[in-house]
């Protein structure tokens, strides 16, 4: 175990590297254009390939190759190269490959700018491409954890054989922090007897598709893909929580906003306001039932992002109404700051909850 | 009794759902006997694009990886580079490649990227029911060129071979066609060139079919050829555009 200061998109790239993939297939944006730095150096060493697509369609389909051949692959982008990349997910959701996608997201719509949003949750977590699919969604809050969770991302991918997509900002990605680095070691990865690799090397015809003309066959293909999404949703749900003892009020938070709700929610307790917070770390599948639970035992959640209120249509979806839940958030690229986040507990606190 | 013609072992015995003289079946079989004959059946995946030739999937006995619209030298790219001493070819049709899929055939081309691609020009879509494509002639009537393709609305058909003449990166450029026997035995040998230049690992290989859609052109198959050689070779010369050196 090493202990070192690395950042964010170093992170991302290493954790890539340690979890035995060995291809990136990437086009150039901000803020992800750092990662592609570290792996075009990286990769090579470890006898891999960074390759510099023509544009993100063609950077998803290059990945969707690879997965089919049984390669641990990776792509990753930002907000207007995620949205072009949104037909590939659904085919590689469809035809069931495994590869990881990380999106720092950017302020949007549109061209937007580069600065820190998680306004792409929607987009994530309900199927930003065509047909009945999901992508698990992991976001990461500290440097360490994405180190850990983007190796995560892979073995999930290669269990469920679906696309895996690790959310998180600008911010997240130049943050340089301590991080614990486990010695490398050799892992053993999934044998994929699925993989359309040439018929010497394995039996039988593999056949990577996902077009079924006959809807009596897509609808068998259907259900068998929702049975693997309720699997996901018992088994992968991660949550995270903070002061939840004695709390009447929680914050609901992910990614970079949750940071900030950390100390709000000290903050608050010092002035004795009882605040805990509840931090989604896996947006699909989204802790529904965690949050059902703490749900019957708080007045009511504040749902903090840096977006127009995505997150807290879940929050909602979970709390089945029993308590309000509220919204603040900022925008365009805009960081909340904790001191607003405070005064927005505090107003909601002393009445206002009641608007 | 003796066998004098039979299926080449990488085509499926299954029946091909295409339309009666339609010359797609010609252009699989034709790549089904390369393919016997180079003896790499068991080391070839190919990729089934979208177009009327989705289901090659279910003809080709190989392994078959089905790209999104237009991307299947993208797929192929990804695929090459994990297993590149596997032989990859992709089989698209004229929208398929020179419309939507533009970026990735070039770029792929432009890499050198050493992958098979054989192209179906048959100045149509097909599989959407006849819509005018980038291949679509002069004054071709389609289903949304009502009047025939004019150049102030439409613009020009892209001659795909000419275009990628000057990328270093492309190895072998020809064009061939399917409306004749002698026509079917030049395809052939020009097929089989094409998948001997990426063995070698030359680099990029394309293989323009000239390909009838009776259907779509509303001729029947012994019309559609006519056609075919009356109208499509003038503007689609035949031949070898770009070889290797060590072809030439
Ligand atoms: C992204 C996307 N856009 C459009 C379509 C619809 N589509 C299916 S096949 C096709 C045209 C195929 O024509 P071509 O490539 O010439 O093949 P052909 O059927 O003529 O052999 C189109 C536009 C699609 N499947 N996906
Ligand atoms: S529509 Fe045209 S290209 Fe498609 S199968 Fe029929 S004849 Fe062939
Ligand atoms: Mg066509």
């Amino acid at each position: 175990m090493t202990r070192l200061l690395m950042k964010g998109t170093d992170a991302i790239g290493e954790a890539a590297v340690r979890a035995g993939c060995r291809y990136f297939f990437g086009y150039p944006i901000t803020p992800q254009s750092e990662l592609t730095h570290y792996l075009a150096r990286r990769l090579p060493e470890v006898g891999g390939l960074y390759l510099q697509a023509e544009s993100e369609v063609a950077s998803i389909n290059m990945v969707y190759g690879a997965a089919g051949a049984g390669a641990r692959v990776m792509t990753a982008s930002s907000g207007p190269g995620i949205s072009l990349m949104q037909e590939g997910f659904s085919y590689m959701a469809g035809a069931e490959l495994p590869c990881v996608a990380v999106n720092l997201m950017r302020g949007g719509p549109g061209l937007g700018n580069i600065a820190p949003s998680q306004a792409d949750y929607f987009q994530a977590t309900k199927g930003g491409g065509h047909g009945d699919y999901h992508m698990i969604v992991l976001a990461p809050n500290s440097v360490q954890e994405i180190l850990d969770y983007t190796q995560k991302a892979f073995d999930l991918a290669d269990q469920y054989r679906n696309p895996v997509m690790v959310m998180a900002d600008g911010i997240m990605a130049q943050m340089m922090e301590p991080v614990e680095l486990e010695e490398e070691r050799n892992i053993e990865l999934p044998a994929k007897p699925w993989a359309a690799t040439g018929m010497a090397y394995h039996q039988g015809r593999n056949v990577i598709n996902s077009c079924y003309v006959i809807p009596e066959e897509m609808e068998v293909v259907n259900l068998r893909l929702e049975k693997k999404y309720q699997q996901i949703r018992q088994n992968e749900p991660l949550c995270d929580s903070y002061l939840l003892e004695g709390a009447e009020i929680v914050l609901v938070a992910f990614g970079t906003a949750s940071r900030l709700c950390r100390s709000v929610v000290d903050k608050a307790r010092q002035r004795g306001i009882p605040v805990g917070m509840i931090r989604p770390i896996t947006l699909w599948p989204f802790p529904y039932d965690f949050i059902e639970d703490i749900a019957g035992r708080v007045k009511w959640m504040l749902a903090v992002e840096m977006n127009m209120g995505q997150m807290q249509e879940d929050v909602q979806l979970a709390v089945k109404g029993k308590i309000p839940v509220y919204h603040y958030g900022r925008l365009g690229g805009m960081v909340p700051v904790a001191r607003d986040i405070l005064e927005e507990v505090v107003k909601l606190y002393n009445g206002g909850a009641l608007r | 009794m003796k066998k004098v013609f039979t299926r080449p072992k990488t085509l499926k015995d299954v029946a091909y759902h295409y339309c009666p003289g339609c010359t797609h079946g010609i252009a699989h079989r034709l790549i089904a006997e390369v393919i016997d004959e180079l003896g790499i059946q068991n080391t070839t995946i190919g990729m089934t694009s979208v177009g009327c030739s989705v289901f090659t999937m279910e003809y080709f006995d190989m392994d078959m990886v089905q790209a999104s619209h237009g991307r299947a030298p993208a797929v192929a790219t990804g695929i090459k580079r994990v297993l590149p001493d596997r032989i990859i070819f992709t089989y698209q049709g004229d929208g398929d490649l020179a419309a939507i899929g533009t970026g990735e055939f070039v770029h792929a081309a432009a890499r050198g990227e050493n992958i098979t691609v054989i192209f179906i020009n048959n100045a149509v879509y097909g599989m959407t029911g006849g819509q005018m494509a980038p291949t679509t002639l002069m004054g071709q009537v389609t289903k949304t060129t009502p009047f025939g393709r004019s150049k102030e609305v439409n613009g020009f058909p892209v001659k795909v071979c000419e275009m990628l003449t000057p990328l270093e990166g492309a190895a072998y450029l020809a064009r061939v066609s399917v409306h004749s026997p002698k026509s079917i035995i030049q395809a052939k040998k020009v097929i089989k060139k094409s998948f001997e230049v990426q063995m070698e690992g030359l680099g990029f290989s394309l293989v323009e079919v000239l390909s009838t859609c009776p259907t779509n052109w509303g001729l029947s198959p012994l019309e559609s050829v006519k056609w075919l050689e009356d109208n499509m070779i003038p503007y689609y010369p035949l031949g070898e555009f770009k070889k290797p050196g060590v072809l030439a």
